[in-house]
């Protein structure tokens, strides 16, 4: 029909990737391709203590011989990593002390994304770090933030200034041979995101880290470490976009939490990375490995992810649930739009006694784009009284797109209580028309329906990104009726 | 009764002008050359036997996909509406009570509420209402209609009663402020005090700038929202019109007299 051809092209000449620009900044690289000496001089770049480099080649020798995971349900070309820029970083970058020292250029890129650095460290009150490339840029807030004792830099500087608790705690979580991208990861690292919070002590402030990639075939490699000390809380968010490119990008990052005894982690994450355009050119491949544990009694990790961008998504953020009465938490929303693919989910261990776990998951496919959620619920023979209740729901937009529900329960102790529920639903041609006889067009109605059918993921996110998140969520979707 | 001589005087505007209007759905012919001419300030019935064509009518003058107008036309206020889409009619002013209002899962009476309004007002290049003013008007709104905060707070019709579900499509009714609408079956599942509920929130809105036409089976309704005119649909066109004493002969003795001309099988 005519009108709903006039739609599309509205939503086609909008453009549908706002964060989709490439800025023209002076970039120091080192060549492409991963070897030996790659490895030694990203190490060198980044100043490595010795045991660090020691890891890294460890790493890089157990990489060659494993075999990237298969078991998704997505197809994907092979991975030429000799065509990939292991490192890349803006020329001025070089650990600037305040914002005054950083490119104008770059926080330009950032006001770009909505994000004005300057105007979040004087206003909002909200601490980030700008990861560009390879490196961060710059870290906001961290006088306050040392008042109280929290820690809150780049993983590099952390390297250098806290290198007995780096050393304690990286890879601890996700061990070095956990999986090909986390093992990559762990070879070819070049920045990421530290943060420790000592006893007792509540964050006053969210910390967020925005991740950039901008250069041309490079791969973003960070790596975040969050430790969250007896009785601590912390509220953490990333942000990720990267600029349209034709060619498919590698992210491949590794997250790891501690939460010790009564500690609490809420880790946040709206995931806008490239998606590739309508056709299925071009986007960023997103391997991401995210585990937390609950080392302590009565601890708690809750993840909340939206996750919009990416033209490939293999990422399942998990809690070990090891101290008794400890808690995780998994929610999330995943929108595939064109062919976007997504394969995500959780998993979680429960170890100790009395441990609860909650999963509920949102799937929604658009376009020809798949979405699947995978997920592991593992409790062991000693937890006496684990709970776990998952609740997956699928939202389908027109004829072409698949929604797949995967779930894995291995429970080895007869006091658990495992529950699943799953629901498949369309948007369907009543709802629509309701809304438009309303006043509300149909890309709004689509937006408005997709909200609404994510709501309970997205009470938890933190207010200031929540109205972001939305907006995301309609951005996602245009184009995908009609 | 100056007011009433003003009123019919000002009724000479037709807002509403079907003329010969056929429209099919799934390649089957429901209306079959209906025309129909609503002025200004004026509330039609329309009434007809099961099948008739009078859910199509409602849904054809909303726009919606999978109902094609063969021939004929549309207009209202001086617009031919004839192919324009849904949310364009919404905001010229067209309104229509759903029969069945759709549930949305998640989404608020109240965010809803606001984001009708606030679509409709920027189609017209007005300013979006600000949430001061949206909660005043609602508050206003909706204490008459018995609707309660917990109604506005749940997901848009989700485990609403039938009565709830019309009540909430009186509210959207009362807060749209339409210059047109189209009751489609409003008394359906309504008991009696809610009906009279429901009557006084439409009966409140009824002014000289504003059009209805009201379509139910039953002439109770029309006991509570008096017509000035009364058309009997059957096999896809009006077949008579008259007064509100149309409405109480139709109660009598059926609509056996214009089901006779009704082909069989035809949709409602």
């Amino acid at each position: 029909m005519a009108d709903k051809k006039t739609v599309k092209q509205v939503a086609d000449l909008a453009g549908s990737y706002d964060a989709g620009f490439v800025s023209d900044i002076e970039m120091e690289l080192a060549p492409k391709g991963l070897n030996e000496d790659i490895i030694r001089l990203i190490s060198s770049k980044k100043n490595d203590p010795d045991w660090l480099l020691e890891w890294r080649l460890k790493a890089f020798k157990h990489w060659q011989t494993m075999k990237e995971p298969e078991w998704a349900k997505f197809d994907m070309p092979k991975i030429d990593y000799q065509d990939i820029y292991y490192y890349a970083a803006p020329k001025n970058a070089q650990a600037p002390k305040s914002l005054d020292e950083v490119d104008p250029q770059i926080l330009e890129v950032y006001k770009k994304l909505g994000i004005p650095l300057k105007e979040q460290e004087m206003l909002a009150g909200v601490a980030v770090d700008a990861v560009f490339d390879s490196v961060s840029v710059v870290t906001t807030f961290r006088e306050k933030l040392k008042e109280v004792g929290v820690i809150f830099c780049s993983i590099s500087e952390a390297m250098n200034d806290y290198p007995e608790l780096v050393r304690k705690y990286l890879g601890s979580v996700v061990p070095m041979t956990d999986n090909k991208h986390a093992c990559l990861n762990a070879a070819v690292f070049t920045d990421g995101t530290f943060v420790y919070i000592p006893e007792g002590v509540r964050c006053p402030m969210e910390l967020s880290t925005y991740f950039r990639i901008n250069e041309a075939k490079t791969g973003q490699f960070e790596r975040t470490l969050i430790i969250a000390e007896k009785g601590s809380y912390v509220s953490y968010l990333e942000g990720c976009t990267a600029p349209m490119r034709d060619e498919n990008q590698l992210h491949a990052a590794v997250v790891e939490l501690i939460a010790m005894e009564d500690a609490e982690i809420k880790y946040s994450t709206v995931q806008n990375w490239y998606p590739g355009d309508e056709n299925g050119k071009g986007g960023i491949y997103n391997f991401v490995t995210k585990r937390g544990i609950c080392k302590g009694d009565r601890a708690k990790i809750s993840w909340t992810q939206v996750e919009t961008g990416s033209a490939i998504t293999w990422k399942y953020p998990s809690c070990i649930l090891k101290g008794d009465n400890s808690v995780g938490e998994f929610y999330s929303v995943a929108i595939t739009n064109n062919y976007q693919q997504a394969d995500t989910g959780t998993k979680m261990i429960h170890l100790g006694r009395n441990t609860t776990s909650k999963i509920i998951s949102k799937g929604i496919s658009a376009g020809h784009s798949n979405s699947t959620y995978r997920g592991l619920v593992r409790v062991s023979q000693k937890a006496k009284n684990a709970r776990n209740y998952t609740q997956c729901d699928s939202l389908l937009i027109g004829e072409d797109c698949g929604a797949h529900t995967i779930p894995y329960i291995e429970n080895r102790n007869m006091t658990a209580k495992v529950e699943h529920e799953a629901t498949t639903s369309k948007i369907g041609e009543d709802q629509l028309f309701y809304c438009r006889q309303r006043g509300i067009n149909e890309e709004e109605a689509v937006a408005l329906i997709v909200n609404g059918f994510c709501r309970e993921v997205m009470q938890h996110l933190p207010m200031e990104f929540a109205v972001e998140a939305q907006k995301l969520i309609g951005i996602s979707l245009e184009g995908s009726v009609g | 009764m100056r007011a009433q001589l003003g009123r019919k005087k000002e009724s000479n505007y037709k807002m509403i002008k079907i003329k010969d209007l056929h429209a099919s759905i799934d390649g089957k012919e429901v209306l079959k050359g209906l025309s129909l001419e609503i002025p200004k300030g004026e509330v039609h019935a329309i009434m007809g036997p099961n099948g008739s064509g009078k859910s199509t009518l409602s849904y054809v003058l909303s726009g919606k996909e999978g109902y094609e107008i063969t021939s004929g036309s549309i207009s209202f206020d001086g617009h031919d509406v004839t192919n324009m889409m849904p949310e364009e009619r919404a905001a010229l002013g067209m309104f229509l009570a759903f029969q069945y209002p759709v549930e949305i899962p998640g989404v608020t009476t109240i965010n809803f509420l606001r984001t009708a309004i606030n679509s409709l007002r920027k189609a017209r290049g007005e300013e979006e209402m600000d949430a001061i003013s949206f909660l005043k008007l609602q508050k206003a709104r909706t204490a008459e209609l018995g609707v309660t905060m917990d109604m506005l707070k749940r997901g848009l019709n989700v485990g609403f009663s039938g009565g709830e579900k019309k009540r909430n499509e009186v509210l959207q009714l009362v807060m749209l402020e339409p210059r047109f609408a189209v009751l489609d079956e409003t008394d359906s599942g309504l008991d009696i005090d809610a009906l009279k509920v429901v009557s006084k929130g439409i009966n409140s809105l009824r002014s000289a700038e504003r059009s209805f036409l009201v379509i139910t089976h039953y002439q109770r309704l029309l006991d509570y929202i008096k017509p000035d005119v009364v058309h009997v649909l059957a096999d896809g066109v009006i077949q008579k019109t008259g007064g509100a004493e149309l409405a109480l002969e139709l109660e009598k003795h059926g609509y056996a007299e214009f089901e006779k001309n009704q082909s069989n099988g035809a949709v409602a």
